[in-house]
């Protein structure tokens, strides 16, 4: 048995001197319900899950998502600032609420296709490295931008597989592969995934873990969609270690060629 | 005398004078958690909400986690 299978139990994904079992880190949006949602984080056997930091409605507000979640590491986001100012702000609140420095950031550049605002992402990133932040920003499919991004300081970096909640999975692998290849920091595969073959998919190109949210959320059964996720991200990373063999032209037999009855 | 501020975008008359006693007026649990307030684009912290001032024209977010992606 190899050696990078045999220690398949300490292969954990280290984040900023964090260790974690599972590679897949969750979205808490858009389940059918609260309980949906708490059973679906339970299956997916993820230890991060991300929350959104929003206005509070002062006509009263429901359960505190702090208490509901405590046994996982929270991760903020600064979904939907269209500013690097607005977007540091949200990271400071989400510090102050939350008690964590750890950041998923997002720039948003265009909300019809969410797609991030490259000069504002780098521009509040280094803002929120030097002020001490865990960053994670929600990033381009772009080995340049990532890279940029993993200079500044931040603690991962995560490509889009294709746009937020559209479940078309990794739209250029190749990026993807490119990217992983050259990073110095954790790459997670962030927004696309539509089904198991793609989280699958980011891992066996090498990526070190992966967030969605919708593909769980909106599946027919989330919590079911929920542990095949799991599966699919271990399946990928396992394949990812083995090796798999290069892609050939012809075919090759698998089984011997020699006493073949007839001949 | 009433201040006018804005609270999370809206302008609001409050009687309030501290960020403590917004919260307090405005029904929102202080010892809640999750809780974060920022002031003029500052965050302010907990433990200095019963002594930071309101002034006229203040711009307050007051926000918490919700859920999110």
């Amino acid at each position: 048995m190899p050696d990078e299978l045999r220690s398949t139990a300490e292969d954990r994904l280290t984040i900023a001197d964090e260790h974690f079992s599972s590679r897949l880190l969750i979205g808490t949006a858009g389940y059918p319900n609260q309980q949906v949602m708490l059973d679906a984080l339970g299956e997916s056997g993820a230890e991060i899950a991300t929350v959104s930091i929003r206005r509070i409605s002062l006509e009263g507000y429901a359960e505190s998502m702090v208490d509901l979640l405590k046994s996982y590491r929270l991760l903020p986001n600064t979904a939907g600032c269209e500013t690097a100012k607005d977007a540091v702000l949200t990271a400071e609140l989400a510090r102050e609420s939350l008690e964590t420095d750890w950041v998923k950031l997002e720039v948003i550049g265009d909300r019809e296709t969410l797609y991030p605002d490259v000069e504002g992402l780098l521009q509040a990133a280094d803002q929120l490295v030097k002020s001490g932040f865990t960053v994670l920003p929600y990033c381009n499919d772009d080995p340049v931008t990532c890279r940029k991004l993993a200079d500044l300081g931040c603690a991962a970096v995560m490509p889009l597989g294709s746009l937020i909640g559209s479940g078309q999975g990794l739209q250029n692998p190749a990026a993807i592969e490119l990217i992983v290849s050259r990073s110095p920091v954790p790459v997670i595969l962030d927004a696309g995934i539509g089904t198991a073959s793609d989280a699958a998919l980011a891992m066996e190109l090498g990526c070190d873990g992966v967030l969605l949210n919708t593909a769980v959320a909106k599946a027919r059964d989330p919590v079911s969609m929920a542990g095949a996720m799991r599966d699919a991200v271990a399946a990928g990373r396992a394949a990812r270690r083995s090796g798999r063999i290069p892609r050939q032209s012809r075919a090759e037999p698998s089984s011997p060629q020699l006493g073949l009855i007839g001949s | 005398m009433t201040l006018n501020v804005t609270i999370n975008g809206e302008p609001a008359d409050i009687d309030a004078r501290t960020v403590l006693a917004l919260l307090e007026e405005r029904g929102v649990d202080p010892e809640a958690r999750g809780v974060a307030v920022a002031r003029n684009g500052a965050v302010i912290r907990r433990a200095d909400w019963s002594e930071t001032a309101l002034a006229d024209g203040d711009a307050l977010e007051i926000v918490k986690p919700f859920s999110g992606g």
